[in-house]
This record gives structure tokens, C-alpha cells and sequence, in this order.
């Protein structure tokens, strides 16, 4: 593995103007990922972590868009390219696999169409050696009988195979990165962990860099190698997995860790964090999380916390820092 | 698949069957024929002679079934104005309305179809807007106006196209042309982008909405998450996903441009069925007014069918359902 990542986002900031004002939605986001390297973003709906996985796609609805930072990939800088060439970085070297596979592929045209389409934009494959490209993608990604089902349009599919289908998709053109939104949310849970292992395979043997975009600790933990807990459109910590999940820094971390059903272990009653996120044109000054935070104190509400050292990740929080300060 | 077709086509058929009865029951209550096709001077034994020789007298049922069976066979009897055989006075007339009403639809699907994508990509845009703007005026001008406007600026003013007739026409076999002679093509143009107008904007309209529905899907944002061009995703993947509406909308249309063809076919003097049926209808000449109702309801009730089983080969999901 080199040291470059292979994305790399630097203080990202994206903002919805609207009649009422100006809306940032992501604020201040920095992580970066190494090749073959899975990490998980994780938060509440609304926090903003479909939108980063969009930002980095450049596939936002306008009128929001990039209003600052700079997104790096492969140590190329993609937040300023012309559209014409963001075009052959999608799907070429970024791979997207969306949240419901019922909805992602164009009912109209089979399977194969599609691939052929994906496959023929970004190399020089004759349409027949494409075909048979299309064919071993399929098999690739557990697809029984890939010569006869390359032919199928996607209403013969069931979901769980629809979702295969479009991880051939996303990874057709052996892209760098994979951005992965709630890749598992729409299907049973039986399917879900054959296709999170799917995943993780394909990264691990192609050296892909994974952006797991989920709602589902549970995932995550199984999954990534990082995660990122991201809320109301800020980066509230980031860590190796297993370091995050068994200490948490920041304080709403350990709420949703609080919040995960474990299986096995006898707990009263499971932790609720109390309130609701705030609305995105309705962030409270200093840390965001201040009204629901059962550690709150003054500097809270007043000084935004910058990411810094925490035990072992970086959390954005005054009390994590001030934690590891008193324990040096 | 086989079985679909056959549902539809016994569909269609009663359908026919219905129309022709009301067809039927017009040419044979309005007024009496006998009546309507004698003068003055005729003697009652000479009117009893022609009642009997057109089968008046037999049972209603039986009139009706040789009604049909002359109908299926093209045969409406004979026009009471120039004792001409309808089918005949139909069949002379009718090309010039069929290549009014097809050209006015290619023209409304070449037109409409990329203004529709067009408004929906760039919604917003003072262009855009200004399209919508003028396809309102579009719809809500009656067509006679429109018409009479056309010629007006293109006959009156300018002088550069003809204001009425079919000009020089050329005939294959039964049919007649009027697009192999430049006075023919030019006669066209009028008439054709008159009656189209009001399609382009319907076309349009529909396109439009149906985009920007479409446009919204996610199976679009994963088209250019995977790297498909803008233009791509718009007219390969999104139009297609829109056509469905629009051909039946087309379809159904070319059905009601022949039928309602006849306002402009009147403004232009156009030489159609519209016409002709406009004058049947000024001389109370009912064969001709049946034997065009069948003919038009004929045409409504082919497209429709049509219609079903291009669904079928644009749709595969039907295609699964019904095959």
C-alpha cells in the first residue's frame, strides 16, 4: 500500500442557497481513504453522508454545490474539473452502487445493455468482447448462469441479485473508489451480509478504496476499516473501527453506540439519545450536538470543536480533548 | 404473446360491431331513404320497386347483417347526391386526408418530441419558460384560426405558399399523391402545419412532464454515476422511459386529426373525407355520413390496437406479463 490515499477530501463544504438563506450542508469535512482501505460513514438521516459520497461524485442537485475544500483523487484534484471531464471519472474510476437496486437499473433495457453501455464508455472493447466482459462481471459478483442471465432485463431479478447486478456495474470499469450508499438498507437482512462480504471481497482483491455510506452500526463494524460518525453535516469523529466501537470519543458516538442491540448480552434497556438533530438551517452555535449532549458545558456553546487526538481516534469534541490533555 | 393478440383483435372486432350498429341504425331511422331518393314525379308502385330492390322490407336484422356484410366486403351503397358509390367517392378523398394527418404527426413528433426534452433539461431558463409561454398560445388557439392566420401571413402577405386545394397530385394505383409534384408539397405545407400546432404542444407538453418525472429517478442518477454522458442519459435513457405515454398519445391522436381534420380541411379547401363529409352532412346524404363514421371508427379502433401491442415491444415488462 503507498502512503498517497486514493481520496482524499480537504475541509469540504457544500451549501443549498435558497429563498431562505443559504443552507450549509456539509461543513468542514476532511477524511481520506487508502487503496483497499473500507471506511464506514455513519449518522443519523440528514447528517450528510449521502451528500458527501454525492459531493465527491459531483452528482448534487443543484442548486447545492461545492462551496469550498478541494477533493483529491489519486492525487489529482476532481472539485474543479470541467464537467465533460468529471463524466470519465464517473463510473471509470469512481464506482457508485446505490441504496435501492429496485430503482437503479433502467427498467427498459437488460442487464447486459447496461453493462455493455458501462463497459464499451470507459475502454476500447469491441461491443462482442464486451459482452463477454459483461458475462464475467457477472459471474464475478455470484450471479448463477451469467451467460443465459446477461440477457435479462431487470424486473427478472430479485432484489438481492438486482444489487449484485449493480456492484457488476459499479465495479465494471475496475474503478479506485467505490462509493457505496446504504449498499444494503432496501434488502433482507439475510441477503445483506452476502452482499457487505461481496463487497468487501472485490475491494480486497482489486485494491479499491470503499466509501460505505450506512445508517447501520452493525454493518460498519462487520465491514469497514474505519469509520467516520458524521452529524447535522459535520464530522464528529473518525477512527479504526474496533477503536471507535469500543471507546467511543465524542459524546454522541457513544449515544449511538449505546443505541446498537447486541445480541447475547442482557441490557435493561437500550440508550436513546434524547432530541433530534437540528435542522440544517437551525445549527446551534459552538458544537452542534450542544443541546442534546449529556456532557454539555459552556465552551460547547460557544466555541466550535475542531477535530482533534482523542483516545484513539479523532473526535470532534472539547471534553476528548481535554480528556487525553489531563490523562498527559 | 399469441394469445394477447387474439384478446385484442376479438376486442376490436366487437367494437366494429357496435359502431356499425349505430352506423346501421342512422342510415336506416333518419329520415327514409326511399324518400330522400325519389322526386315528385316518381308513381308509389315505383317507390314500392325500389324499397323492395333495396331491401327495406325485410326484418332489421337481416337488413343489418347484409349492412355488415357489404361494409366488411367496402361496399356502403350509393351516395343519394351524385348516385356515386361511396366506397369510391371515399377512396378518392382519403389519401389526400391520410397524408395531411401523417405529415402534421411527423411534424408534431419532430418538433414536439426534442421541445419537450429541451424545456424539461433546461426548466427554469428564459428560454425555456418562453416555450412554455407560447405552447399555451398554441393550445388555446382554435385551429380555423390558426389556419386562416397561416394564410394570412404565408398566401396574403408573403405570397409564397398556395392558400387552397391539393395542387397537382400524381396517382398510384388508387391512390393519389400530391408529394411527387413541388405544387402538391407546397399545397401541404400549410394545412399540415396548421392541424399540427396544436399536437406539437400537446407533444411537448407531455415530453416535458414526463422527463422531468423521469429525470428524478434514481436509475438516471446511477446512469451518470456510472459515467453515461448528459446527453446520453437524457435522450437514451430518460426519453425512452418517457415514450411510452407519447405513443399512445400519437396514436390515439392520428385518429382524432382524421376525424377532426375536416376544420381545416374546410379552411383550405383541402380535398379530404373531412370535406366530403361536410358536404354529405350539408345534403343530409347519409351513406357517405355512415360509411364514414365506420371508416373513421375503424381507424380509432386499428390504432388502439396497434397501440396495445407497441407497448408490448417497448415495454418488456408487459411483454413478460402477457407472453
Amino acid at each position: 500500500m503507498t502512503d498517497q490515499p486514493t481520496l482524499d477530501v480537504r475541509n469540504l463544504r457544500v451549501e443549498f442557497p435558497g429563498r431562505h438563506g443559504t443552507v450549509t450542508a456539509l461543513d468542514d469535512i476532511s477524511l481520506s481513504i487508502r487503496p483497499g482501505e473500507i471506511l464506514g460513514v455513519v449518522g443519523e438521516s440528514g447528517a450528510g453522508k449521502s451528500m458527501t459520497g454525492l459531493a465527491v461524485q459531483r452528482l448534487l442537485e443543484p442548486p447545492g454545490h461545492i462551496a469550498g475544500g478541494e477533493v483529491w483523487l489519486g492525487g489529482r484534484r476532481i472539485d474543479n474539473v470541467t464537467e465533460r471531464e468529471m463524466e470519465k471519472i464517473r463510473g471509470r474510476e469512481i464506482g457508485a452502487i446505490f441504496q435501492d437496486p429496485l430503482t437503479s437499473l433502467n427498467p427498459l433495457f437488460s442487464v447486459g445493455r447496461q453493462l455493455i453501455e458501462t463497459i464499451c464508455l470507459h475502454s476500447d472493447l469491441s461491443k462482442s468482447a464486451a459482452k463477454l466482459r459483461a458475462v464475467e462481471l457477472l459471474a464475478e459478483v455470484g450471479i448463477p448462469a451469467p451467460a443465459e442471465r446477461v440477457a435479462h432485463y431487470p424486473h427478472q431479478f430479485s432484489g438481492g441479485m438486482r444489487q449484485r447486478v449493480v456492484i457488476a456495474l459499479a465495479l465494471a470499469a475496475r474503478p479506485k473508489l467505490v462509493i457505496a450508499d446504504e449498499p444494503t438498507t432496501a434488502l433482507d437482512v439475510s441477503i445483506q451480509a452476502q452482499i457487505t462480504a461481496l463487497l468487501r471481497r472485490l475491494c480486497k482483491e482489486n485494491g479499491t478504496a470503499v466509501m460505505l455510506v450506512t445508517h447501520d452500526m452493525g454493518v460498519i463494524a462487520e465491514t469497514a476499516d474505519r469509520v467516520a460518525v458524521m452529524y447535522a453535516g459535520r464530522l464528529v469523529e473518525i477512527g479504526p473501527v474496533a477503536e471507535v466501537v469500543a471507546r467511543p470519543s465524542h459524546p454522541y458516538t457513544r449515544g449511538l453506540m449505546g443505541s446498537i442491540p447486541t445480541l447475547g448480552a442482557r441490557v435493561p434497556r437500550l440508550q436513546q439519545i434524547d432530541g433530534a438533530m437540528p435542522r440544517l438551517d437551525a445549527i446551534p452555535p459552538g458544537c452542534a450536538f450542544n443541546p442534546r449532549c449529556p456532557q454539555v458545558h459552556d465552551r460547547c456553546r460557544l466555541e466550535r470543536p475542531d477535530l482533534r487526538p482523542a483516545t484513539a481516534s479523532l473526535a470532534a469534541c472539547w471534553l476528548a480533548s481535554d480528556a487525553k490533555e489531563s490523562a498527559a | 404473446m399469441i394469445v394477447f393478440l387474439v384478446k385484442r383483435l376479438a376486442n376490436a372486432a366487437l367494437v366494429m360491431l357496435v359502431v356499425a350498429l349505430m352506423a346501421f341504425l342512422i342510415f336506416r331511422f333518419v329520415g327514409d331513404p326511399v324518400q330522400l331518393m325519389v322526386n315528385e314525379q316518381t308513381t308509389q308502385a315505383e317507390r314500392d320497386a325500389l324499397r323492395e330492390g333495396l331491401g327495406l322490407n325485410d326484418p332489421v336484422a337481416v337488413q343489418f347483417l347484409r349492412f355488415v356484410g357489404n361494409a366488411v366486403q367496402g361496399d356502403f351503397g350509393v351516395s343519394y347526391r351524385n348516385q356515386q358509390e361511396v366506397m369510391s367517392l371515399i377512396a378518392e378523398r382519403f389519401p389526400a386526408t391520410i397524408e395531411l394527418v401523417l405529415l402534421a404527426t411527423v411534424i408534431s413528433l419532430v418538433v414536439g418530441v426534442p421541445l419537450g426534452v429541451i424545456t424539461a433539461i433546461h426548466r427554469g431558463t428564459w428560454f425555456s419558460e418562453g416555450l412554455q409561454f407560447l405552447s399555451i398560445i398554441g393550445v388555446s388557439l382554435p385551429s380555423f384560426v390558426i389556419g386562416i392566420l397561416l394564410i394570412l401571413i404565408f398566401s396574403v402577405i408573403l405570397n409564397v405558399l398556395p392558400a387552397f386545394g391539393r395542387g397537382e397530385v400524381v396517382s398510384i394505383g388508387w391512390w393519389t399523391t400530391g408529394l411527387l409534384t413541388q405544387s402538391g408539397r407546397a399545397a401541404l405545407i400549410l394545412p399540415a402545419v396548421a392541424l399540427s400546432l396544436y399536437q406539437i404542444t400537446l407533444v411537448m407538453r407531455l415530453v416535458r412532464a414526463e422527463m422531468m418525472e423521469v429525470l428524478r429517478s434514481d436509475f438516471i442518477k446511477f446512469a451518470r454515476a456510472r459515467g453515461v454522458p448528459r446527453s446520453r442519459v437524457h435522450y437514451v435513457h430518460a426519453l425512452r422511459n418517457c415514450l411510452m405515454p407519447v405513443v399512445t398519445m400519437t396514436a390515439m391522436n392520428i385518429g382524432s386529426l382524421i376525424a377532426f381534420a375536416l376544420i381545416t380541411e374546410t379552411v383550405f379547401q383541402w380535398p379530404g373525407m373531412g370535406m366530403l363529409f361536410i358536404q354529405a352532412v350539408t345534403f343530409v346524404d347519409i351513406p357517405v355520413m355512415a360509411a364514414y363514421l365506420c371508416i373513421v371508427s375503424f381507424i380509432f379502433v386499428a390504432l388502439n390496437t396497434l397501440v396495445d401491442i407497441a407497448y408490448a415491444l417497448i415495454d418488456p415488462r408487459l411483454r413478460a406479463a402477457r407472453g
